[in-house]
């Protein structure tokens, strides 16, 4: 039997990869361009016997989310930047609860209202925490709607695996683009751990609490935020997802993750037709960052292109992951719009030549 | 009658300051969860503020909440065990102010869930500031020269501004400050309790509660405070039975 492929949004692929993954509780807020989300949630979720409330509020549904988690349910929320900054305080609770969700961010242009076109102006506030407080987001940053649905499946198993929050950064391209996309049939990608610390009702078992408070000795706190660490460490070593092109002889590495990356593909391959030696690291997972990779590369490439849809965030990683032992230029393009091949293949033959 | 211990309450001595309302108010959610044998299908929220430690003391499923979201947490959990039996406990701040608007819309939507609101006038644990119940002239470390209408405006009342809202099933506004309100406010929470039972939606109980610390004043007279100045402001009483029962 063929498989189904259909024409999908990458919003709405993102909705029906997780209802095929079982979550069966959504809260959100309407925010352009994630607009989709909610309104493919609200009408398919009746239609599998889960939940669709469209919260009053972006902190309101985070909060949603926080209870129906805690409770134990698969579920997930979606917003735009702007939104995502007022899910900030409950992200971090989240997180500090280790409670699992998958909560996508299909970034506008920022700061402030900005605009509703694509960019890639959140980086920061996705990777290197952005709510109060220390702790991580596993942060995917898919390339395609195929790779979004596939991605947002696995990203609630990662999610129940190391109860975490799992954030799909994608952005106002990734969520309007229209592709095929092939549905799969929803199978674990691990083997998933029992929820026994879920809110369910204290029949027949201890009271479980669910918190984030740590009073009392002086190590409270810092016990809990070393087992946090020791938690991220695990994840760093386990979970890191990255597509390399022709890197093997490459003299200058492209790189830049979700749509600018595939947009830097095509001019990769452009480079390549015409004999330069250029390839692309994509990192799919952007924390964990796919450090490793990176080093490898800078063994042997002369020098970095890092192209990305805001003024410099993710080439900052790119930096420290390469020691900053090969010069890395950049080609930042903020304000909501987003380079075409051709401007970035100018770019790579500036690099090249200079 | 004997006065026995509740199977909810847990053994540990609570923190609240010597007068507190918090510790009769506790024990009478204790009671009526006991008295209705529901401890091993509920499910409660702690707020931020005095009350944050309720997990110290109830032997029940709980989630601690960040400041003003209760409603949308309980919202979630409800929503997910709908055979369950969901309680916020919230103070004034947590309710009324930082929370309004997650208050005013589970209200709205009908969630059937039990809110305690604790209503001292004052925010404790943050060291008495003002509150949005504190009630013009009463001072506090951020009205130092007492509430003004003009300048704070007047205090909010839940119960009344709650009322006019459709989707509400119960709303009471009750007290703690002798035997005989202490005697209304379990039937009060015992019926927000039995609503949600009988899923008949958003059930809130307003508690008229003590705070002599933060108002500076001896714990006998924060009794008086409230029979005198408090019950003025904030009358008790049914403010919406709305299936009548």
């Amino acid at each position: 039997m063929m498989a189904e492929k259909i024409l999908l949004k990458g919003n709405e692929a993102m909705v029906e990869a997780a209802i095929e993954a079982k979550c069966r509780f959504f809260a959100g807020y309407p925010i352009t361009p994630q607009n989709e989300v909610p309104e493919t949630m609200a009408r398919r979720m009746p239609q599998v016997g889960g939940t669709f409330i469209q919260a009053e509020s972006e902190l309101a549904a985070i909060n949603m989310i926080f209870g129906a988690s805690a409770a134990g349910a698969r579920c997930m929320t979606s917003s735009s930047s702007p939104g995502i900054s007022l899910k900030l305080e409950g992200i971090s609770y989240i997180a500090a609860a280790e409670l699992p969700c998958v909560i996508a961010n299909v970034q506008r242009g920022g700061p402030g209202l900005g605009n509703i076109r694509a960019a890639q102006g959140d980086y920061f506030q996705a990777v290197k925490g952005g709510g109060h407080g220390d702790y991580r987001l596993i942060v995917l940053a898919p390339a395609g709607v195929q790779e979004l649905y596939d991605l947002t499946m696995k990203a609630f198993d990662w999610a129940d695996l190391y109860r975490n929050p799992v954030l799909m950064l994608g952005d106002g391209l990734l969520g309007q683009t229209a592709e095929p996309v092939v549905k799969k049939k929803y199978r674990p990608a691990c083997k998933l751990p029992k929820k026994d610390w879920a809110l369910t009702g204290c029949t027949n078992r201890k009271s479980n609490v669910v918190k984030t408070l740590m009073l009392g000795s002086v190590e409270a706190l810092a016990d809990h935020n070393r087992h946090l660490v020791q938690k991220y460490k695990k994840i760093e070593s386990e979970l890191s997802l990255v597509e390399e092109y022709m890197t093997d002889d490459a003299e200058l590495i492209v790189s830049g993750y979700g749509m600018t990356a595939r947009i830097a593909k095509g001019a990769v391959k452009n480079a390549r037709a015409k004999g330069l030696k250029v390839g692309l690291i994509r990192p799919i997972s952007v924390w964990p960052f796919p450090t490793d990779t990176f080093k490898r590369a800078a063994e042997k490439a002369d020098k970095f292109l890092v192209v990305e849809m805001s003024n410099g965030q993710f080439v900052e990683d790119v930096k420290l992951a390469i020691e900053c032992k090969k010069p890395v230029e950049f080609m930042g393009v903020g304000g909501g719009w987003y380079p075409t091949p051709e401007n970035v293949l100018e770019k790579i033959e500036t690099v090249l030549g200079g | 009658m004997e006065f026995k211990k509740t199977k909810v309450l847990k053994d540990n001595p609570t923190h609240y300051c010597p007068g507190c309302g918090h510790g009769i108010v506790h024990r009478l959610v204790a009671e009526c969860i006991d008295e209705l044998g529901i401890r091993e299908r509920t499910i409660g929220t702690a707020p931020v503020g005095c009350a944050v430690l309720l997990y110290n003391y109830f032997d029940c499923d709980i989630i601690e909440c960040s400041h003003g979201r209760s409603p949308a947490t309980a919202t979630g959990i409800k929503r997910v065990h709908p055979d369950k039996i969901v309680f916020t406990y919230q103070g004034d701040g947590d309710l009324a102010a930082i929370g309004t608007a997650e208050t005013i819309h589970a209200a709205n939507r009908g969630e059937n869930i039990t809110v305690i609101f604790v209503n001292n006038a004052i925010y404790g644990m943050t060291g008495g500031q003002m509150a949005p119940t504190t009630m013009i002239g009463q001072k506090s470390t951020t009205s130092p020269r007492g509430r003004g209408e003009n300048h704070e405006g007047p205090p909010i009342k839940v119960c009344e501004l709650l009322s006019k809202l459709d989707g509400v099933e119960y709303l009471e506004r009750v007290a703690v400050n002798s035997a005989k309100d202490v005697r209304r406010a379990k039937k009060a929470i015992r019926k927000g309790f039995t609503n949600q039972l009988g899923d008949k939606g958003f059930s809130l109980i307003e508690v008229l509660s003590m705070c002599p610390t933060d108002w500076k004043i001896k714990p006998a007279e924060a009794v008086n405070f409230v029979e005198e100045d408090m019950k003025k402001v904030f009358p008790l009483g049914v403010y919406k039975n709305r299936s009548g029962d």
